[in-house]
């Protein structure tokens, strides 16, 4: 089944990662390497950050947009893997080698499936 | 109750957690396991009273309710996917053995209790699931042991069923890198439903044989597989708890206090094995806290009457226990150790430092009008049992604190007088 791992952490604090940004890209690196050899990996992104935002809304007919994200909050959706995995443990398994979790926080979802 | 009900009943109270877990495994759903069972019941319900008892009931239920689930199965697969087909074809492949009388329910109740306490689920929803599925539990009386609404409760069971079922939550024992994690909780819920079946809310019966030998069987199938001290601990403390059930009513059904229990009706035999168990988990010096309750109990169990206990040990291992698990109701037990040391005044300042955190706690107040009642306070012994007894709803417990509260009285108009 597919997971969706959505990566949450406060922005910039990527900074304090141990060994720098040098150090991060080389171990986001390594994770994609490690997921494509496995055959786990599906898809992933890292997304510009939150200030790029444009939120849409229709609402009685009417199209709003809004400057920003769909909530403020301290920790923002900074990517994304999606991960082909057996079971949830497997998934939780990859979700705790991607770099950020050891400062934020990893989300992991199944991605629905539709029967027809 | 007809005769049939009964043996239905029984059944279903020693067999339905083994039947569920093997259906859940087969069918790979919690519903769908639930469903057939609850179809298979209502087919004995039908078919025993003309063709008479099975041999052996609770097979015939397991097969039943596998009938049941695959007719189900067949019916949506006309509109499903050919892997249902599969399903069914392996399914029916073991049909022989199905037909065997002396045939044995694949015992999968591991693979499911370490399911129901997978850390993605809360610790609430792994104790009411593990409760249901495993022990067997009516939602209202997991509801009760909770002290929440049972509409609460079914949500909770139902919420962790659909997040088991979709959030890809695997029905298996976990491997070695896991099983650390998951030992606890599993710890925590066996022990959990050893306890209900001590304490059970409702009915006549103040233990429940069945729970307290299912949670026993859980605890040794643990030990078996995973022969860690805690483990080892816990199923020890379950056996010396255990092996003083029947000293805990008398012939009239009323509870006994430890104090007053006739020691002779022990299990000996139980205990024995307790302590051999506990001696081996002690020797390797890998202290927990249900390692210490067991030795709690096996200095009870061991002592030849109430006034001969070795209550300053009991006071150190609650000491040792309350450095794991500072919670009230341990720290309230360190305190009666103490009082039972002879040091009163000291216990009773204790006992009522506690008092905000055991609000709704029956035996904070049995206790505490157990010293009421050493200092001479017979009114305030009075007071705190008519508040104990309000807080039981299990018949046995209230006659014996209400019996407790007549003697309380008759001392109190003795002093009066």
């Amino acid at each position: 089944m597919q997971f969706m791992a959505l990566i949450y952490n406060a922005e910039g604090s990527d900074a304090n990662y141990e060994g720098g940004m040098q150090q991060i890209m080389a171990d986001y690196y390594k994770f994609g390497e490690e997921a494509r050899a496995a055959g786990v990996m599906v898809a992933g992104d890292a997304l510009e950050a939150v200030s790029t935002a444009t939120s849409v809304r229709i609402r009685d007919g009417e199209t709003s947009l809004t400057d920003g994200p769909f909530a403020e909050t301290k920790e923002t959706l900074g990517g994304y893997y999606l991960l082909e995995c057996k079971d949830l443990d497997e998934a939780l398994k990859w979700a705790a080698k991607i770099p950020t979790a050891k400062y934020g926080t990893i989300e992991v979802r199944p991605v629905m499936v539709f029967d027809n | 109750m007809d005769q049939i009900e009964k043996h239905l009943t029984r059944a279903l109270r020693q067999s339905s957690g083994r039947i569920l877990a093997s259906l859940i495994k087969q069918f790979g759903n919690f519903d769908r396991a639930e469903d057939a069972l609850q179809d298979a019941a209502a087919e004995a319900m039908r078919v025993w009273p003309e063709k008479g008892l099975p041999q052996n009931p609770a097979a015939w239920l397991h097969m039943a309710a596998k009938r049941r689930a695959i007719d189900k199965l067949r019916k949506e697969s006309r509109h499903n996917a050919k892997d249902t087909l599969q399903a069914i074809a392996d399914i029916e492949a073991d049909k022989n053995e199905m037909a065997e009388t002396d045939y044995e329910i694949p015992d999968e109740r591991l693979r499911l209790i370490f399911t129901c306490c997978h850390p993605a689920l809360s610790d609430e929803a792994q104790l009411a699931l593990t409760l249901r599925t495993l022990g067997g539990l009516t939602v209202r009386e997991i509801a009760r042991a909770f002290l929440t609404s049972e509409t609460a409760m079914l949500q909770r069971i139902t919420r962790a069923k659909k997040k088991i079922q979709t959030a890809g939550i695997a029905y298996e024992v976990p491997g070695a890198e896991q099983i650390e994690v998951r030992r606890r909780s599993v710890q925590k819920t066996i022990y959990l439903i050893f306890n209900e079946s001590y304490s059970a809310f409702e009915g006549q019966s103040l233990t429940r044989d069945d729970l307290a030998n299912e949670a026993i069987r859980l605890g040794k199938l643990l030990y078996a597989l995973d022969p860690t001290t805690e483990n080892g601990g816990l199923l020890a403390l379950m056996q010396f708890t255990h092996a003083r059930s029947k000293a805990r009513t008398n012939i009239q059904g009323q509870m006994i206090s430890l104090e007053h229990h006739d020691r002779s009706a022990w299990d000996q035999t139980s205990i024995e094995e307790a302590t051999e168990l506990l001696a081996t988990q002690l020797r390797a010096a890998q202290l927990g806290p249900y390692q210490l309750q067991a030795a709690i109990s096996g200095v009870h169990s061991r002592s030849p009457s109430w006034e001969q206990t070795d209550w300053q040990q009991i006071a150190a291992l609650y000491g040792a226990l309350a450095a794991f698990d500072p919670s009230p109701v341990v720290l309230l037990n360190a305190a009666m150790a103490e009082a039972n040391m002879g040091n009163l005044d000291q216990a009773m300042i204790k006992l009522q430092a506690l008092a905000p955190h055991l609000e709704n706690y029956q035996p904070f107040y049995a206790a505490r009008a157990e010293l009421h009642q050493r200092q001479g306070s017979f009114q305030s012994a009075y007071d705190d049992l008519t508040h104990a007894i309000e807080l039981t709803k299990n018949e046995i417990e209230i006659d014996f604190l209400l019996q407790k509260r007549l003697d309380v009285a008759k001392c109190n108009a003795e002093t009066k007088n």
